[in-house]
C-alpha cells in the first residue's frame, strides 16, 4: 500500500484536490482510501463516500490535531492494509501553521491557495516547508502574475519541492498530481519506529489543563509574555 | 553545482554581494540579519541549533542550509539560461478520443507568434489538450498524445519547477486580488522575475496595457478598481512582457473595454505561442488555424482561409458599429439610426 500524507490551511482546497486525484486513480483500477483528520467537526467523509472511496474520521476534540494525527497514525496504517488499499491518503487541517504532521518516509503534499495572499508563504512553519508537493489551488481565479509570484514565493520557502497548479472545481492538474502520487514498487508495511520530519513541541500551560480565568495568578507551567516594553534606539 | 561547503564559512556580507537574489531568500524564511552581516553564515545560523530558537521558528539549521544551497543552485541556473534555450515551437502527435479512435490529424507544429484557436462544445476534450501541453505530455495522459518541444521530446524540468511553466493562462474569471496600485504590482512581478531594468518594463507594461484598454488608467490606480477591460488590458500586457512561459492560453477575451486586435498583436509581437479557446467568430478568424475538438479529441484542423479572412474585415466593421455606440452611450449621446452605417 501507498500513502500520501495531504495537509494544508482550512479552506485551501485539500478535499477538492483529493477528490479529483481519486478520480483519476480509480480510472486506473486503484483502490482508494481516505482518512480525514479534523478539528471539532466535518462532513466531508460524505463527499468521500459518494466517491466510492473507503473513509474513516477522527476528529480531534480537545487535543492539538497534529498531536492527534501522530498518536493515530499507524492504527490508520494497519486499517488501510487490512481493507485491501492500494493507496491511502489522509487528510488533516493545519491549524496554527507551526507543526506538520509529516512523516519522513511517507510522500507530504501541502495544499495552499492563491487567495490566501503572497506573504502566507512566509507565515507557514514545517507544513509548507518541508513538503515533497507543493499543490497552489484557485488560480483559475487570480491573474497569471499573481499566479507566478505567489509559485515563486513557495519556491524561495521550499525550494526542493515540486509545485503544481491544480484546479478543484475542474479537476486541470489532478491527473498530472496522481502519477506523481502513485509508485507500485512502494509498500509500506507499518509506520513504527519512523520518524516525524520535524518535531511538534507541546508547551504545556494552564490553559492547556482547562482554566479559564485570566491574570498571573492561574498561569502555570511553560508561559510566555509578550515584550511589550518599546524597543530603545539604537545609540 | 554547489555544496554545503561552498557556503558556510562565506560572510553573509559576501554572499549577497555574490549572489544578489540572497537577501529574498532570508526575508521569506524570516531570518533577520540586523548588525550581523558580516558574520560567517555558519555562525549566524547556529542560532537555529538553539534548542527553543529551533522550537520557536520551527526551523533547524540542516535544513535551512540545504534549502539555501538548493535555492542557490536554481537560481544560478534560471539566470544563466541563454535566449536559444527558448521555445520555438510545440509539436502535437495524435493520440485517441475518448472512445479510443485515434485521432483526425498526424502531427501538428505550432510555432512562435502563430495564433491557433481551439472550438469544441463545452466537455468535448478542451482543457485535456491544454493540459496535455502543459504536462509535455509524454504518450502517458489519458488521451496518450505527445507533445514536442522545438521538435524534441520534452524536458521533465516544464512539469514541476516554478520557474518553468510552459503555459500561461488568461481568462474570464480572473481578478486581481492584492492591495497594490499598477505600479507596485508590476515592480512586484518584475522582481520575483528578477528583471535588471524594473523601471523601463514598468513603463513598458503600463504604456502597452494603456494602448489596449479603452479608458485609461494611472500608475497609481490600485489594480483592485480596475474595470473589467483596463484589468484585462494589464494582464495582457503584463503577461506577454514578463511572463517566462512560452505559450500563452487564452479563454475568452470579452468585447468589452479592451481592444483584441491590438492585444493579441502584442502577444504575438512578443513572440508568444497564442492559443485560444473561443466561440468569438472576430477571435476565431484572427487565428492562423483552428483545431476542433470532438468527443476527447482532434476531430479536424482547419487553416483560416482566404474567404474567411476576407469576412474577418466585415465583421470587425459591425463590431466597431457597437463599440462606438456604446461610446456614444458612455457620453451620454443619443443612438441614431445612421450610427448602424448598413
Amino acid at each position: 500500500m501507498n500513502l500520501v500524507t495531504v495537509s494544508g490551511p482550512p479552506s485551501s482546497g485539500k478535499t477538492a484536490v483529493i477528490l479529483k486525484t481519486i478520480d483519476s486513480f480509480q480510472k486506473r483500477g486503484l483502490e482508494v482510501g481516505v482518512v480525514k483528520f479534523d478539528c471539532l467537526y466535518t462532513d466531508d467523509d460524505i463527499l468521500y463516500e459518494k466517491a466510492g472511496v473507503k473513509v474513516k474520521k477522527g476528529l480531534s476534540g480537545s487535543l492539538c490535531p497534529d498531536h492527534y494525527f501522530v498518536s493515530n497514525i499507524e492504527e490508520v496504517t494497519q486499517w488501510g492494509i487490512k481493507e485491501g488499499l492500494d493507496i491511502l491518503i489522509t487528510e488533516s487541517a493545519g491549524l496554527c501553521n507551526r507543526c506538520s504532521p509529516y512523516v519522513k518516509s511517507v510522500t507530504a503534499v501541502c495544499v495552499i491557495d492563491n487567495l490566501s495572499g503572497i506573504n502566507t508563504p512566509k507565515k507557514i512553519g514545517p507544513m509548507l516547508k518541508s513538503a515533497d508537493i507543493v499543490i497552489i489551488t484557485k488560480g483559475d481565479i487570480v491573474s497569471q502574475a499573481e499566479r507566478e509570484v505567489f509559485a515563486s514565493r513557495v519556491n524561495t520557502v521550499n525550494p526542493g519541492a515540486s509545485i503544481m497548479h491544480v484546479n478543484g472545481l475542474t479537476g486541470q492538474g489532478a491527473y498530472e498530481l496522481s502519477t506523481l502520487l502513485y509508485d507500485e514498487k512502494v509498500e509500506v508495511k507499518t509506520l513504527v519506529g519512523e520518524k516525524l520530519r520535524f518535531s511538534m513541541p507541546s508547551a504545556l500551560c494552564s490553559y492547556c489543563l482547562g482554566e479559564t480565568r485570566i491574570g498571573e495568578s492561574y498561569q502555570m507551567g511553560n508561559v510566555r509574555k509578550i515584550d511589550m516594553e518599546d524597543k530603545k534606539k539604537k545609540s | 553545482m554547489i555544496t554545503t561547503q561552498d557556503i558556510q564559512q562565506k560572510t553573509i556580507a559576501d554572499l549577497f554581494e555574490q549572489y544578489p537574489f540572497l537577501p529574498g531568500f532570508f526575508e521569506e524564511n524570516t531570518l533577520e540579519v540586523d548588525g550581523q552581516i558580516n558574520e560567517k553564515l555558519d555562525d549566524f545560523l547556529n542560532i537555529l541549533d538553539d534548542e527553543e530558537e529551533k522550537e520557536n521558528r520551527a526551523m533547524d539549521k540542516a535544513q535551512v542550509m540545504e534549502s539555501m544551497v538548493e535555492y542557490i543552485s536554481q537560481m544560478l541556473a534560471f539566470l544563466g539560461e541563454d535566449e536559444d534555450e527558448g521555445v520555438n515551437s510545440i509539436t502535437l502527435l495524435p493520440g485517441t478520443n475518448k472512445s479510443g479512435e485515434k485521432e483526425q490529424f498526424e502531427e501538428l507544429t505550432i510555432n512562435k507568434s502563430e495564433i491557433v484557436c481551439i472550438v469544441g462544445p463545452t466537455g468535448s476534450g478542451k482543457s485535456r489538450l491544454l493540459a496535455d501541453i502543459e504536462w509535455v505530455a509524454q504518450n502517458d495522459t489519458p488521451t496518450s498524445r505527445t507533445i514536442l518541444v522545438n521538435g524534441e521530446k520534452g524536458d521533465k524540468k516544464w512539469r514541476v519547477t516554478s520557474g518553468h511553466k510552459l503555459v500561461a493562462q488568461l481568462s474570464q474569471n480572473m481578478n486581481f486580488v492584492m492591495d497594490l496600485s499598477v505600479y507596485e504590482f508590476i515592480e512586484l512581478h518584475a522582481q520575483s522575475r528578477l528583471v535588471e531594468n524594473v523601471e523601463g518594463v514598468i513603463n513598458k507594461i503600463f504604456e502597452q496595457a494603456n494602448n489596449l484598454a479603452g479608458e485609461k488608467f494611472s500608475l497609481d490606480t490600485p489594480i483592485t478598481s480596475l474595470s473589467g477591460g483596463q484589468s484585462r488590458a494589464l494582464m495582457i500586457a503584463d503577461t506577454a512582457i514578463l511572463s517566462k512561459s512560452p505559450i500563452i492560453l487564452i479563454d475568452e477575451i470579452e468585447n468589452a473595454g479592451i481592444d483584441r486586435k491590438k492585444a493579441l498583436e502584442l502577444l504575438v509581437g512578443e513572440e508568444k505561442i497564442v492559443l485560444m479557446a473561443t466561440h468569438d467568430p472576430i477571435l476565431a478568424l484572427m487565428g492562423d488555424r483552428r483545431i476542433v475538438i470532438k468527443n476527447g479529441g482532434i476531430h479536424k484542423v482547419i487553416d483560416t482561409s482566404g474567404d474567411e479572412q476576407n469576412l474577418l474585415s466585415e465583421l470587425e466593421r459591425m463590431d466597431n458599429v457597437i463599440q462606438n455606440m456604446r461610446t456614444r452611450l458612455r457620453h451620454g449621446e443619443i443612438i441614431r439610426q445612421e450610427d448602424i452605417g448598413f
